[in-house]
């Protein structure tokens, strides 16, 4: 195939040109609103300031100032307990329900429509409808548990109460997507290979170890990975239902960003706590990636 | 086509977990639709008994709802306008084009996808101020805006396109612009269709920026709005329902109307 190429520009120059001018909107946006603030990002987590001018070099100070802050750490175990329990839980049923959905049942569309749904509705939303549902005074949950003669839970006063409101609000928030990766992955399975294993004598929880598992496996890793990159940025919810407490019971790394960043207005501090959720995110990343390929040469 | 094993059991938990899935939304509109005194008793009520529109003529009374509605679409449209058009762009420019550098460009701009945006919320705070467009529309769409989301997915779309269309177009003349906008385009339509419903969605969720972005109560979008109302009313349940109702009442019908669409596009989007 040619194109008469009358400038006098050689074939390589306008091809670049021509590829670059269709990247230009791209390079221009992101260039501006991501890589620009992403460098100054560094240089701000190295100054101090108390919300007035540019602020004071400080160095590394921020970054050591974390390492001594109880506060930090605390916020950094409740992403961590947090990450740790709607993870795994959230895959878990995400992958019921989708064994559940992939078998034979009657206005199966509608039950999909409903598990997938919470996903469109706003985290404001959703966490409204949480302090709702969950006001240990008013609200419907402890009503029903009162009813079934369990007593009410101190959902907003008592720092474990709080947490477990936040994970359950997220979980119901985040089944859908879990599901919906588990279903895509489970609709690739061969039924045949159900049908020889249960001629072989395999029963329910046999087939599902041997054949449902490992079939499903890169979805368990992708799922992995996004879950946790998610939840550690976890934001929204948090800082509507519990705004971080009682106490700092429900902060997480996020909530506690914003407050030095646009609170207390101490920017530096809260940038090189951005830094450090930056860090863990390419961890992830990395061993996603690491995995994926290895995966990969070894399919 | 038989109904297979522990049909009845299976059944019966899909029931069980729509019902508890529902059930959040369900009280929602509940509550939007039930007097304030209802929602003080200690009894367990599970519908309202009195159905009541006051909720919504009280929010409608105190706050400018309808801006904020006005707000939140004119701010998705654009961001979505923005954000689909030019990823297309790119993701034609990496399918077809050759030129170079384009896989170092191509992994470093996907790259950011996966930037977390409170590592930039602050210097980017700083510099819409120093843009001087903090307040306005601009200060939330142009950051929104500055997303590869669709990047990949365009990418990979495009090249399923066979060859032998382009190369004929390209051999009658047309130059790559052409190229795109005759006959990549309009075969992109599914695609288009996946990408624009996302960005609507993230866009008309998008909380954590419009909260830095924003500070005039004119200018709030929904969710900006709905935790301001919160704030005002307090325990009014009823009122902060009815709102939370109107503010996803939207998204909830195009998620119905397109659910295909959503599910394919939550499916495959972060998926590399």
């Amino acid at each position: 195939m040619t194109t008469l190429n009358t400038s006098r520009r050689p074939r390589w120059v306008r091809s670049t040109l021509t590829g670059y001018a269709f990247l230009a909107p791209s390079l221009v946006l992101l260039g501006l609103f991501v890589f620009l603030p992403l460098g100054w990002a560094f240089v701000i987590s190295l100054k101090q300031t108390n919300g007035f001018g540019d602020g004071a070099f400080v160095g590394l100070s921020n970054y050591g100032r974390l390492l001594t802050d109880p506060v930090f750490w605390r916020v950094t175990f409740n992403t961590a307990l947090f990450t740790s329990i709607v993870v795994p839980v959230s895959m878990a049923l995400g992958l019921g329900l989708a064994m559940l959905m992939n078998s034979v049942l009657p206005v199966r569309a509608l039950f999909r429509t409903i598990i997938v749904l919470p996903m469109v509705i706003s985290g404001v939303a959703t966490a409204l409808i949480g302090v709702l549902v969950y006001d240990q005074n008013n609200g419907i949950a402890n009503k029903l548990l009162r009813v079934i003669g369990l007593g009410s839970i101190p959902w907003q006063s008592s720092g474990p109460g709080a947490f477990a409101s936040v994970v359950l609000v997220t979980l119901w928030w985040r089944i859908g997507f879990n599901m919906i990766i588990y279903l895509a992955a489970l609709q690739g399975v061969s039924p045949e290979l159900y049908e020889s294993a249960r001629i072989e004598g395999a029963n329910a929880r046999q087939q599902l170890r041997y054949i449902t598992w490992p079939m499903v496996g890169p979805s368990t890793f992708f799922l992995l990975i996004m879950n946790v990159i998610h939840s550690f940025q976890v934001f929204d919810v948090i800082f509507v239902l519990t705004q971080g407490g009682p106490g700092n019971s429900t902060s997480v790394l996020v909530t506690y960003a914003y407050t030095n960043g646009f609170l207390i207005r101490d920017q530096g501090y809260a940038t090189a706590i951005g830094i450090f959720l930056l860090a863990i995110t390419l961890v992830f990343t990395a061993i996603q990636w690491r995995v994926s390929r290895t995966r990969d040469l070894v399919e | 086509m038989s109904r297979g094993r522990h049909y009845g059991l299976r059944v019966a938990v899909a029931i069980a977990s729509s019902l508890i899935l529902a059930f959040p939304l369900y009280w929602m509109i509940v509550v939007a639709f039930s007097p304030r005194q209802e929602l003080l008793t200690t009894e367990l009520r599970l519908w309202p008994q009195h159905f009541t529109l006051a909720n919504f003529d009280r929010i409608f009374a105190s706050f400018p709802i309808p801006t904020w509605f006005g707000n939140s679409v004119a701010i998705a449209v654009v961001v979505t306008g923005l954000t689909v058009s030019v990823n297309l762009l790119a993701g034609y420019a990496f399918a077809h084009l050759r030129f170079r550098g384009s896989s170092v460009v191509f992994l470093v701009l996907l790259s950011t996808l996966m930037l977390p945006l409170q590592v930039i919320m602050v210097s980017e705070f700083q510099l819409i101020t120093a843009l001087g467009i903090y307040g306005t529309y601009w200060a939330v769409i142009l950051p929104t805006a500055a997303s590869a989301f669709g990047m990949f997915l365009a990418r990979q779309f495009i090249l399923g396109i066979p060859r032998e269309i382009i190369e004929a177009a390209r051999v009658d003349g047309a130059g790559s612009l052409r190229v795109f906008l005759q006959i990549v385009l309009p075969l992109c339509k599914p695609l288009i269709a996946v990408l624009t419903l996302l960005t609507l969605l993230s866009t008309w969720n998008d909380f954590a920026w419009p909260l830095i972005a924003l500070k005039q109560n004119e200018l709030f979008t929904l969710p900006i709005g709905l935790l301001y109302l919160q704030g005002q009313f307090g325990s009014d349940y009823g009122a902060t329902m009815a709102f939370a109702l109107l503010s996803v009442l939207p998204m909830v019908v195009l998620f119905v109307a397109f659910q295909r669409y959503f599910v394919q596009g939550f499916a495959r989007s972060g998926i590399r």
